[in-house]
Formats: C-alpha cells, structure tokens, sequence
C-alpha cells in the first residue's frame, strides 16, 4: 500500500490548518473523499441525473441504472446474497431505526427481551429504549469486563428464551473493540432471537461478510468510509425484510393506490420512500470501488499496524490514560489526559493543526461507566502515517506542559 | 491563533481556584444545564432576596473555559440586581461575538474574549450565563 500515492488522492489533506499541515484524525466521526467519490457525485449531477424507477426517458434509465449499480456494489462490499436485501437508507441510525421501528415493535411483546451493551451508540441504545416503552419488552445488557470488552459467557448468560432481539456494535466508536459478532448470532439464534449489527466502526476498515457473520440485520453509514454524507445502508435476511412493514409512506414504495387502501412494492423498495439518496448511493458506490482497488486486507492492515502504533506511542505518556483493551482493537484511541479536559486537548491540538474529537461521542452511558463526563478520541483511515501519530505524540505532551505549567 | 489568547492566566487561575463552586444550604432557584453536544454541565444556584441576587454557588463538570466562565460568573453577579445581571448577561453575548465590550471593575471576564476566536468553544463559555438567564428572566415577568 502506497500511503503517499492514496494521500494524493485526497484534496482536503493538503492544506493548512492554523499554520501547520492539517492533521486529520477524526475519520471514526467522518473519513474523508478521495477525487474519485467527489467527481462520481460530480459526474452523475453534470451527466446523469432524473429521477429513478419512473422516468421513460433515457436519462431516467441512466440514473436508475447508476442508483441500482450502486446496490449492487454495496451488496457484494458486505457479501449478501442478493441486492433486494440491500435498503439504502441516511445512514446507519435511519437503519437501526428502521428495524427497531418496524420489524421489532411488531415482533416484541411484553415480557420480551431486547439485549444490547452498555457500549453502545445512542443510535443503537435510543431506538431499543423506545421499542420498550411502546410494547413492554425489557432492555438487558451484556455486562462489560473492566476493559471495556463483553464476554460469551456473560451474553450467554445475559440472553435468554424470552430474547428476541440482540443488538450489538461490531466495533465500539469509543473503546475500538472489536465485538465477537459471528458467536454472539450463533448465541442469539440457539435462543430463537434475531440480531442486528450496528456496523458503522467496522465497514470502514474490515472485510464484513453478512453471511458468514450469520446476523440478520447489518446497518452501516457511506460518511465513515469515504463516501458522502447522507448515505447507507440496511442489510436484511430476506424472509424477515419481506415481512416488515413500511414506516414511510409514498412516493417510491407504493404498489397500487386506491382512496382507502394501498399495498407496497417488494423488498428493498417498499422501505425507500420519497424520491431516493441517488447521488449520495452513487457516491458510496464510487467509494466502494475505491476501497476495493486498494484492498480491504490492505486497509486492515495498514489500520492495524498504526492503532498499535498509537496505543504504544501515547501509553508512554506519563499522565494519559488509554481506554478499551489493548488488543483486538480497531482504528482509534480514546483517551484522557490527568486533570485536562479533552475540550481543552483538542482545542490545543487544533492550533497545531491536528484534528481530534473531544466529548462524549454519542455514548453517555458508557462515559458514566469509565467515570468520565468526556473523551478525547484520535481515529485513524487509510489516509494516516505514522508520521501524523507522532505529531499527536508531540502534541500531547505539550498539551501537558501547557496547562500543567501555567500560562504567560 | 494563539494558545495565549485562549488560555489567558486569570482562566486558568479561575479553573484551578474556582470561586463559589459548591451548594448554598438554602437557595431560592436552582438551574441545571448541559451541553449535549459535548457533556459539560452546570448546576447553578441562587439565593434571590428584593430583586438582589445575594448568593451564587455552582457545581458542574466540564473544560476550562466553561468552569472558569461559571467561577467568573457568580463572582460577577452576587451582589447585582436583576436588571443589572441580565445586562452583564448580555453584554457576555457581546463579548462572545466579537464586539468591544467593557466590564468596568470587572476585568477578569474580559480575559475570556479571546474565545471569539475559536468559535467551537463559544458555547462553553456562555453555559453558565444560559443558567443565569433561566434562573433570573422568570423573576423579572
């Protein structure tokens, strides 16, 4: 892998950020485009576009083609079986609430259980609180080791026969670890649940196979690797996607329309109401092309071998505490320094032209668990160098002096 | 952009040394607020007596510039009427966008203008101030 020749390929990193080359670390919020995704979305507004699905003319037929393209390419990206199991969505909280909107307030009833983690995202904790509220299911969690991670032997504990749905993160946005998924669906499905994987840390930077995994429902957003905003994807198993109902209603997903009554396309369409994302699934079809020219393999690799980096350089630290464990830990480090509050750190790092997150990063629960009111978080893509982590490194360090030696 | 122009001693001073954090044993109203964007939080009370704000206390988590701002603050007000709390309040805002604004004897709170330019942080500075407001525009209806 030529970092130099794939940083090339990325407009926005060439630039300044207050005096110093833009160090940007923040990819687990927003990875950046590279030229190929930014002229897909270009080339398709100057070039191709209609609407979809209606349009007679061959400039309909060119944007349907562009837009159906696209499911396919995201289908063979994840390895499902088929591209009607594909619903493009916003991105992958639309996706988690889609299936907790539909198919699981269908499904649970009082007395039922939904297990998930403390760890996760409020997109994967919020829509389970709600379905809870509305049917009357109790929301478990899978306790967490002191490190952060879960065991299969607490899941295993922790799902039982009145469990109908786990849902879980593939990667944590916070800790970086990488959850068990493959296990935990062999675990939920010997108890007759359904599981639904939050995979918005992990499709960036790891070969996902939905098949092998085994899970039901795989969410992901097109933002976090490459693609635009406003972007992702569903993954359904087929014979629960066609039993789910709409939960938006119009435009593209009707069948026929009477006064009173109206019945719904098949699967993906019935759940892409309105007209749909075609520019964005354009674009995160262009940016699947660009992650599979360079390699998932590749990018794991590369990924793997900076994390270590960075967990190594920034535990040498004095005074930096790392959260999460140390192995089996995937594109970021979230971390605090002793009595800096992370807004502070990356503030100082952003006059140094480096970009990290600070807060709490949509994971309130899981800060209360460390003990925490906020993180500081590097996360790192593709377009990294170890370069770039040692300039973090040197940062750090005089973030501390800074504020442990008083100002002038 | 200049560190300095942030982080300006009488901030850090503040920060270290906060002045009336803790609870009053007994106060009139009490205001909680949060930022849920990045977690800071700040429990703000005040004892209110003839339109005079006699007692200010704060608790709360967050950055620098938040806490330093909530310390400043009730050094600030105690002792103010509402009207002129409320104007100290607005004239924070002032400040917070970039305007020339003078505290008078109160010239710790203008060491907090260099937060203007950094534009992420504005909304930590001005936490504590929002507590203010909702805890003294309802007495003044």
């Amino acid at each position: 892998m030529n970092i130099h020749a794939i940083r090339e390929q990325f407009p926005i990193l060439h630039q300044e950020i207050n005096g110093h080359p833009l160090v940007y670390l923040d990819s687990a919020a927003s990875s950046q485009k590279p030229r190929s995704v930014i002229d897909a979305v270009r080339n398709y507004y100057e070039l191709d576009h209609a609407n979809v699905h209606r349009g007679v003319h061959s400039l309909g037929s060119r944007a349907t083609d562009a837009y159906e393209g696209a499911r396919e390419k995201v289908a063979r990206f994840i390895h499902a079986p088929s591209a009607e199991q594909i619903v493009f969505t916003r991105g992958t909280t639309t996706a988690l609430n889609l299936v907790a909107s539909s198919y699981a307030r269908a499904v649970c009833q009082e007395g039922d259980e939904i297990v998930i983690t403390p760890m996760e995202h409020h997109s994967n904790l919020i829509p389970w609180q709600q379905v809870a509220k509305a049917t009357g299911a109790t929301l478990k969690f899978i306790p967490l080791q002191p490190d952060g991670t879960i065991t299969l032997e607490d899941a295993e504990a922790t799902i039982t026969d009145r469990t109908k749905i786990v849902s879980v993160t593939y990667v944590s946005n916070v800790l970086g670890c990488v959850n068990p998924i493959k296990q935990l669906a062999e675990l939920a499905h010997r108890k007759g649940a359904v599981i639904v994987v939050d995979g918005a840390q992990s499709t960036p930077h790891m070969k996902v196979d939905v098949q092998d995994l085994d899970v039901d429902f795989y969410a992901f957003s097109g933002h976090k690797m490459c693609g635009p905003t406003g972007i992702g994807a569903l993954y359904g198993r087929r014979s629960l996607l066609e039993n789910m109902e709409p939960i938006e209603y119009g435009g593209e997903m009707i069948d026929f329309v009477e006064l009173y009554e109206s019945t719904w396309k098949d699967i993906p369409y019935r759940f892409e109401g309105g007209t749909p994302i075609i520019a964005g699934a354009v674009g995160l079809g262009a940016a699947i092309d660009f992650l599979e020219q360079i390699g998932m393999d590749a990018i794991d690799q590369h990924e793997k071998h900076l994390t270590k980096y960075a967990y190594d350089v920034l535990s040498n630290i004095d005074g930096l505490t790392i959260y999460g464990p140390e192995q089996n830990r995937v594109g970021l480090v979230t971390f605090n320094i002793d009595d800096v509050h992370p807004h502070d750190v990356a503030t100082v790092l952003d006059t140094k032209g480096i970009a990290i997150r600070a807060g709490h990063h949509c994971c309130q629960p899981l800060m209360r668990w460390l003990n925490v009111s906020a993180t500081a978080r590097a996360s790192f893509y593709i377009y990294n160098t170890t370069d770039e982590i040692d300039r973090l490194a040197d940062a750090l360090i005089q973030t501390k002096e800074f504020f442990g030696y008083g100002i002038e | 952009m200049e560190l300095n122009d942030l982080y300006r001693r009488v901030i850090m001073d503040h920060y270290k040394n906060p002045r009336n954090r803790g609870e009053l044993e007994q106060e009139s109203v009490a205001i909680a607020l949060n930022n849920p964007t990045c977690g800071d939080r700040i429990s703000l009370q005040l004892q209110l007596e003839d339109g005079i704000i006699t007692d200010a206390r704060f608790t709360g988590e967050g950055c620098s510039i938040s806490m330093s701002s909530a310390s400043m603050m009730t050094e600030a007000v105690k002792g103010r009427s509402y009207e002129e709390a409320l104007d100290l309040a607005e004239r924070f805002s002032s400040l917070m966008q970039g305007q020339d604004v003078e505290f008078e004897e109160l010239e710790d709170i203008e060491a907090l203008s260099g937060v203007n330019k950094f534009p992420a942080r504005i909304k930590c500075a001005t936490l504590a101030w929002n507590a203010l407001k909702k805890g003294i525009e309802p007495q003044t209806n």
